[in-house]
């Protein structure tokens, strides 16, 4: 693999709050069409992480590239390649779909005559044709998930950043979206955050392991399943070992 | 990209009845004033041809309008601004507007520029009121775009003013509260400072105002809002730099 086939890398990536160190030290690499999980229980810093790959959040030390660009030297640039949904769908309820998506899109540079083509393909992926014309706020959470992803789509990003995507969701809807997910794999690649260790298992191809801001473990998850290793024996073992020693 | 988001920003306030509501009861309160004005030049038009240098009127009907005006834009601004940054935290929107590719610059311009153009219908509105007068005689037309140009240059400043008090909190209603507090004290400061002299007064926006009010454009009155509006829109910029620094 040349460098030029990463979209992401994140370099020795740290940020403080005041005292608190919220992450150090984390290295990714995202190659193109990858999808990587970022495991980790709650408060490792995996929306830390996110803010900081979206550029929503400036690292106190380390450096992330997109697509070669420097995101913190030419944030606009690099931020065109971007496709970010946050742990809170960003959405104006006072909107309709069409018009928060058709807004979505020109923001990220979608050219007027493209807009909407832009638009029907994002709403037929994520099966938004029926709603829109509603408002966002009188959807349900599923509905507004899928109009989230639908933003972070709509420009066709080669980096495609999404923090729990399948939160608060139903079974079928989080099967509907892990579906998704694969689908934009084959195109863009992707970094998911979550703590739900069967959603690596089903959609990512390699996974990261966060714990008390650090990465403590990193596998592709093909040689897992050769080696029949089991996710959640390792996360128990990197996630609670370290605890206790924390606590030792 | 700042017209993208300054359209956001009008289409956000006008699928709210919030807008429709405060152009309505403005305009209201000025046509009241108007046609109070009107009523009272045409009761005194007799008196007023015995005086030599007789008011016009244009001083007699229009001036008094654009001095309501100027109060009553202090007491409707802050409405209007608090839920510009201050919304858009509370609903975890910002990361949207901060992850695409546009500079912060264009985010606290597009939502400046967008409540101006909402101020300039109000200021057209107004504008008609004279305008209408324009069928039965002459009107001093120097005095009424004087007055207009005061007037945006004033709206420009309180929306500014606003802009900022709305970036440091996560809760409109505080913005508001905030924003009108500060308009007052800036309008009161002239009365309060008779002793101190003139330093403390020059602050008054509403006392920079009534130069523009009288007909006389004053070159450093213009260059005092101007400054105003630059100062709190990079003031607004650098909170926001600020908050995805320091988190």
């Amino acid at each position: 693999m040349n460098e030029f086939a990463c979209t992401l890398i994140a370099h020795d990536l740290s940020r403080r709050f005041s005292q608190y160190t919220a992450v150090q030290g984390i290295e990714i690499e995202l190659k193109q069409g990858e999808v990587l999980g970022l495991l980790g229980p709650n408060g490792a810093g995996k929306s830390t992480t996110m803010q900081m790959l979206s550029g929503n959040l400036a690292p106190t030390r380390g450096s992330i590239q997109i697509c070669g660009i420097d995101l913190l030297d030419y944030p606009e640039t690099a931020k065109q390649y971007i496709g970010y949904l946050p742990e809170i769908p960003p959405l104006y309820k006072e909107l309709t779909v069409d018009e928060y998506l058709r807004f979505v899109a020109k923001l990220h540079r979608v050219e007027s005559s493209q807009i909407l083509d832009a638009l029907a393909r994002v709403k037929d992926r994520c099966g938004l044709n029926q709603v829109g014309k509603k408002l966002i706020g009188i959807l349900s959470k599923g509905f507004q998930q899928r109009v989230g992803i639908a933003q972070a789509i709509i420009h066709q990003p080669k980096v495609i950043i999404l923090d729990e995507p399948s939160v608060g969701l139903d079974p079928n809807q989080i099967r509907e979206i892990r579906e998704l997910i694969r689908e934009l794999g084959k195109t863009a690649s992707i970094i998911l955050s979550t703590h739900i260790l069967s959603e690596v298992e089903t959609i990512c191809d390699r996974v990261q392991i966060l714990n008390k801001g650090g990465i403590v473990y990193s596998a592709v998850l093909s040689d897992l399943k050769r080696k029949s290793i089991n996710l959640e024996q390792v996360f128990e073992q990197f996630t609670l070992k370290k605890e206790l020693i924390g606590d030792y | 990209m700042i017209l993208t988001i300054a359209a956001k920003e009008i289409k956000i306030l006008f699928v709210s009845p919030l807008a429709w509501v405060f152009l309505a009861v403005v305009q209201l309160i000025f046509t009241w004033v108007f046609l109070g004005r009107l009523d009272a030049f045409i009761e005194l038009q007799s008196q007023l041809m015995l005086i030599s240098n007789p008011p016009g009127a244009t001083e007699v009907i229009i001036v008094p309008i654009y001095a309501v005006a100027s109060i009553v834009l202090l007491m409707v601004t802050p409405l209007l601004t608090m839920r510009l940054m201050a919304e858009e935290w509370r609903n975890h929107t910002m990361p949207l507007l901060i992850a695409a590719p546009v500079t912060v610059t264009a985010i606290v311009l597009g939502k400046f520029v967008g409540l101006m153009i909402f101020f300039l219908i109000i200021i057209f509105l107004i504008g008609l009121l004279p305008f209408s007068l324009f069928l039965g005689g002459t009107m001093d037309l120097g005095l009424i775009l004087s007055n207009t140009m005061g007037l945006l240059l004033l709206a420009a400043s309180f929306v500014s003013l606003g802009l900022y008090v709305s970036s440091l909190t996560t809760h409109p209603a505080i913005a508001a509260a905030g924003t009108l507090g500060i308009l007052m004290m800036l309008w009161i400061v002239d009365i309060v400072s008779t002793d101190l002299g003139d330093l403390l007064s020059n602050l008054s926006l509403l006392k920079h105002y009534e130069q523009f009010n009288r007909g006389m454009i004053d070159s450093f009155s213009v260059v005092f809002f101007m400054l105003f509006v630059i100062s709190f829109l990079v003031l607004t910029i650098r909170r926001l730099d600020g908050s995805r620094l320091h988190g």
